[in-house]
């Protein structure tokens, strides 16, 4: 695969200046409070974003699997412990015992 | 290390002032220890991939140590396993990483120096870190930051090696739910960070957002798209 290392530069690069750009541009400045506001909503709506796109959706269609079942119970795990490991843990662990029943 | 990190480092921290760079990237380096440890099975399943897409050892390995950003990675490999061009692939993994401009906007004031001194900081932003870094106020503590995303920056190389070494032992590792692991991830971040109901309904309408636009856009923007949700802080003060 002769293009492999062209695809990790292509990729190191974007990554680079897309993490780079907004401290580049922005900082050193105060921003007024209603941007800040946006700023503490804009963590929960990408969260969900990458639950549901990578629990409820396979690729580019909308898909509900063993995984799906895995992740919902990570998160009662994750609501009645406060431990993130067994959350993951536990989303794994049933995402596997239901692939290996079906 | 598993309860509800940031909250640790953000509230009950309450003399933050005091604390020492050291003392919080210290405490970033704990509260980074439950997803450094996700992170390292996710990695060690995108090592598998990639041998399986027929990607040589070294270039995995130094893909995971120069660009670190696991959406992307997978993304990106992805659409050259199914015969994609380069540079599909290479837009796909800056989509994926669009987030991360959001992110670092929000993250820019809280960065002292010149401009590439805070454009190589940025560096360190990876959702997990960001989300707990971020302090009531809006600002963030950047020295968590730093510990968090140094933590979760070794088992992402670590479990990427693994993989590259294992790969052809465990054949599909997804039979061990390991494409359970990242969202189980993110969801775990978000119910630390849903804390009312205002920050509940944002992250449904992101969520739906996302959902509604994944069969109909190129994949990232969907993520991208529910940013759109978070303007519901123009009409409240932040979720906290």
């Amino acid at each position: 695969m002769s293009s492999a290392w062209a695809l990790v530069g292509g990729c190191a690069v974007v990554t680079a200046m897309i993490k780079g750009a907004g401290p580049l541009a922005l900082g050193g400045r105060r921003l007024p409070a209603w941007f800040i506001s946006i700023i503490a909503f804009l963590a929960p709506a990408l969260l969900a974003a990458l639950v549901a796109t990578h629990a409820l959706a396979s690729g580019r269609h909308l898909a509900i699997g063993a995984n799906t079942v895995g992740v919902l119970a990570g998160g009662v795990v994750m609501w009645r412990t406060r431990s993130v490991a067994w959350c993951v843990i536990a989303a794994a662990a049933l995402t596997a015992l239901l692939r290996a029943l079906g | 290390m598993s309860d509800a990190p940031r909250h640790v480092a953000a509230e009950e921290a309450a003399p933050e002032p005091l604390q020492t760079p050291h003392e919080r990237f210290r405490a970033g380096v704990r509260a980074g220890v439950p997803f450094a440890i996700a992170g390292g099975l996710l990695s060690l399943s995108f090592g598998v991939l990639a041998r399986h897409i027929g990607m040589p050892e070294l270039a995995i390995i130094v893909m995971s140590l120069i660009v670190f950003a696991g959406s992307a990675q997978f993304a990106a490999i992805a659409i050259i396993g199914a015969g994609g061009s380069l540079g599909a692939a290479v837009v796909a993994a800056a989509l994926m990483n669009s987030r991360f401009l959001a992110m670092g906007i929000a993250l820019a004031p809280s960065l002292p120096g010149g401009p590439l001194r805070r454009a190589a900081q940025g560096q360190a932003v990876v959702d997990s870190s960001w989300a707990m870094a971020l302090r009531k106020d809006g600002s963030f503590d950047r020295h968590f930051l730093f510990g968090s995303t140094a933590v979760q920056y070794v088992s992402w190389a670590l479990g990427t090696l693994a993989g590259v070494l294992a790969g052809n032992l465990l054949g599909d590792v997804n039979r061990f739910g390991v494409d359970a692991i990242y969202p189980a991830f993110f969801l775990a971040l978000l119910i630390g960070e849903a804390r009312n109901r205002w920050a509940v309904g944002v992250a449904l309408i992101g969520g739906a957002i996302a959902l509604v636009l994944t069969p109909l856009t190129p994949p990232g923007i969907p993520i991208l798209a529910a940013s759109v949700a978070a303007l519901a802080g123009l009409r409240r003060r932040g979720p906290r």
